[in-house]
């Protein structure tokens, strides 16, 4: 390796190549991979067939998340199908040696995956992580190559501990200046997306930097990472700080004593070096940024919750006008009207977007004393068990309950609409989750992507709201 | 994998841009413990009314779109969720290759590892292809990996970029895991080199 600047990508990468042929895809070691039960089950009998079993179960960890009900647990899986999903997890980890934080097994730290990842300790500045879920590029708050893969990559992950990955370029998403209130995280990549378009990203790795980026606490990091693959990459990162030091310390799977000490200093040359360079550059400035909100059926058609949906007769690029035709019939939305005032059938606030305790608590603040719209249904989902727990601890589940909001069990729940929780045909929703896409939160349901406040808000009005008026 | 071999096909077009996964194979069929299958529930909430019955106007169910095996699609195809469900159900229906301007990156890689070719073409063959479609929707292409290239109708041919392991492993029907497996000693040499 030569002396030249690198940036926190190639630093990670470099340090992962097992081996490099000429004109082929670089073997890349996986420090840490998650699974979860939908994405697995065709990959474990994949190592069936080939007589094998798990490589490193020791640096492989699963959970249950996408399919699970968010009812009471004590109650029976009535879908036979997710039900015989979660038991060929069960199985599978059994067979090889992983652990899980499943609904039986560890129960109290079960959660989605990208959750509860962070959460244990498991997720750690520098590591190379992935899981068969595309929303893996959460991790990259940490300072680690964090993105998803198919099922076909996480039987080779099983069975190797490696993966045949050419390397992308770089990305650099610059962020400066202060946020102003009333606006968050996710309207920051919510904004990125709406200005670059969800295939920009295409072929990069994103870094997040800016001195907006660099006051962030871990959970605002976590939730602009998150969204990078709505934006088309695989991975979005975010060099580490004394921010990622001291939320990672003391946590179960992070180190402990001496190595503490040698990791942090490890973990301290992972930022770019100066004069490193990218193979591209977008930037967004926080000052001029408003809560946003989509009016479309992707992430990318988004917009200032004060603006108005934009008309097709004004785009010139004829499949971008009719994309925009197209989703505004699904959505059953007019050119130029407004969305503020909008009715709403649904809120959901959860997903591994936007579900942690602060997120959460950003919402209870909104909604302590007050009661959500009559006939509007709202839903919190917290992210994982531990989330459900430390709120309970200080009451918000009461806020939440109190104002006429349903408070479940952690997953995926509403957001991939795969465990009974969906919208009906032609609802609309105000969602903290990260897509928009058509029938993505049930058949012919409507979602507009905000912040958990901007959720909350719009909770209280039963319409799509500018929280700043309630501030 | 079986190996990838050229062939001849009328196209299916569907222009949309930004086809993500989730239009490709809704979350609801991924409840599935095994990949095959999932070709009749492609597209399914394009493809089907409420009823079940087939949507006139959704181009899979123009009975002379049957049996094509050329998916002619818009930019940035396979966007969003990461679930292989979306390759399998493509060639669990019957296509082999999807050509579009571009294709998103994991959907890509899923792809490539089930014998679905991405074929990337520039935005005016794109266009033309469109074109050749509305004058002669019969007209057929030819995909060859061999040598990269696509013929058009008219018997030019586009030469599409692929990476040359990706290629090789196609055309012989590598199985990638056991190329992997045959490193372990360069796994294991990296192993007790890396410290977590």
């Amino acid at each position: 390796m030569t002396n030249r600047p690198h940036t926190l990508f190639e630093k990670i990468w470099n340090a992962h190549v097992v081996a490099q042929a000429p004109d082929s895809p670089a073997v890349l070691y996986i420090d840490l991979h998650l699974v979860h039960e939908v994405t697995s089950p065709q990959a474990f009998e994949g190592l069936r067939r080939r007589g094998i079993k798990a490589r490193r179960p020791d640096r492989t960890f699963a959970t249950m998340d996408h399919g699970i009900p968010t009812y009471d647990r004590s109650l029976p899986i009535v879908d036979d199908m997710a039900a015989k999903q979660i038991a060929m997890l069960e199985r599978n980890c059994e067979e090889n040696g992983i652990a899980l934080y499943g609904i039986k097994q560890n129960a109290d730290k079960q959660g989605i995956v990208h959750v509860i990842g962070p959460e244990l300790g498991l997720t750690q500045p520098g590591m190379t992580i992935v899981c068969g879920d595309s929303h893996t590029a959460t991790h990259g708050a940490f300072g680690a190559l964090g993105f998803g893969i198919g099922t076909s990559e996480v039987e080779m992950v099983l069975a190797t501990q490696c993966l045949l990955q050419r390397k992308p370029k770089t990305m650099n998403v610059r962020i400066d200046g202060a946020l102003r209130p009333g606006v968050t995280a996710k309207d920051i990549i919510l904004g990125i997306i709406a200005k670059y378009g969800v295939g920009a990203g295409t072929g990069y790795v994103f870094e997040y930097t800016g001195d907006a980026i660099r006051r962030m606490t871990m959970e605002e990091r976590m939730t602009i990472c998150n969204m990078s693959i709505e934006g088309g990459s695989r991975a979005g990162m975010i060099a580490p700080d004394d921010t990622t030091f001291a939320w990672v310390a003391g946590r179960e799977f992070a180190p402990k004593g001496s190595a503490w000490d040698e990791a942090v200093a490890r973990w301290r040359n992972l930022p770019t070096d100066d004069g490193a360079e990218y193979d591209a550059t977008i930037t967004l400035d926080a000052d001029a940024l408003e809560p946003m909100i989509t009016y479309g059926t992707n992430p990318g058609m988004g917009m200032h919750i004060t603006d108005r949906v934009p008309d097709p007769a004004q785009v010139g690029d004829l499949s971008q006008r009719n994309a925009l035709q197209k989703a505004l019939s699904y959505m059953d939305l007019q050119p130029n009207q407004p969305l503020l005032g909008h009715k709403l059938d649904v809120v959901f606030i959860g997903s591994c977007t936007n579900s942690r305790i602060s997120d959460l608590r950003q919402a209870a603040a909104l909604l302590k004393g007050r009661k959500v719209k009559d006939g509007l249904r709202v839903m919190v989902v917290p992210g994982s068990a531990q989330v459900k727990k430390q709120a309970e601890r200080e009451g918000l589940h009461e806020v939440f309950m109190a104002a006429g909001a349903e408070w479940r069990e952690a997953g995926c729940s509403m957001c991939i609409a795969m465990n009974g929780d969906q919208l009906e045909p032609g609802q609309y929703a105000i969602s903290t989750s990260n897509r928009n896409f058509e029938g993505r939160q049930g058949k012919g349901g409507r979602t507009f992507l905000a912040s958990p406040l901007t959720a909350a808000a719009s909770a209280l009005t039963g319409v799509v709201t500018d929280v700043r008026t309630m501030m | 994998m079986q190996r990838f071999t050229s062939f001849q096909s009328k196209i299916v077009p569907l222009s949309a841009e930004n086809v993500d996964t989730d239009q490709i194979i809704p979350a609801r069929f991924l409840k599935v413990t095994d990949k095959t299958g999932l070709g009749e529930s492609l597209f399914c909430d394009w493809r089907y009314n409420a009823d079940g019955s087939p949507k006139e106007d959704f181009v899979l169910n123009q009975p002379e779109m049957k049996g094509r095996q050329v998916l002619l699609a818009g930019d940035n195809f396979g966007c969003g969720s990461s679930r292989e469900h979306a390759p399998w159900a493509l060639t669990g229906y019957g296509f082999r290759a999807v050509v579009s301007t571009s294709f998103a990156d994991i959907f890509r890689n899923n792809s490539l590892k089930n014998g679905l070719l991405p074929v990337v073409v520039d935005k005016d063959t794109h266009a033309q292809l469109f074109s050749i479609m509305e004058e002669d929707p019969h007209a057929t292409v030819s995909v060859d990996l061999e040598t990269q290239t696509l013929t058009l109708p008219d018997g030019r041919a586009v030469t599409f970029p692929i990476d040359a392991f990706s290629k090789a492993c196609l055309l012989n029907g590598v199985d990638e895991i056991g190329y992997v497996q045959g490193m372990t000693d360069k796994i294991e040499a990296f192993e007790a080199a890396h410290q977590k």
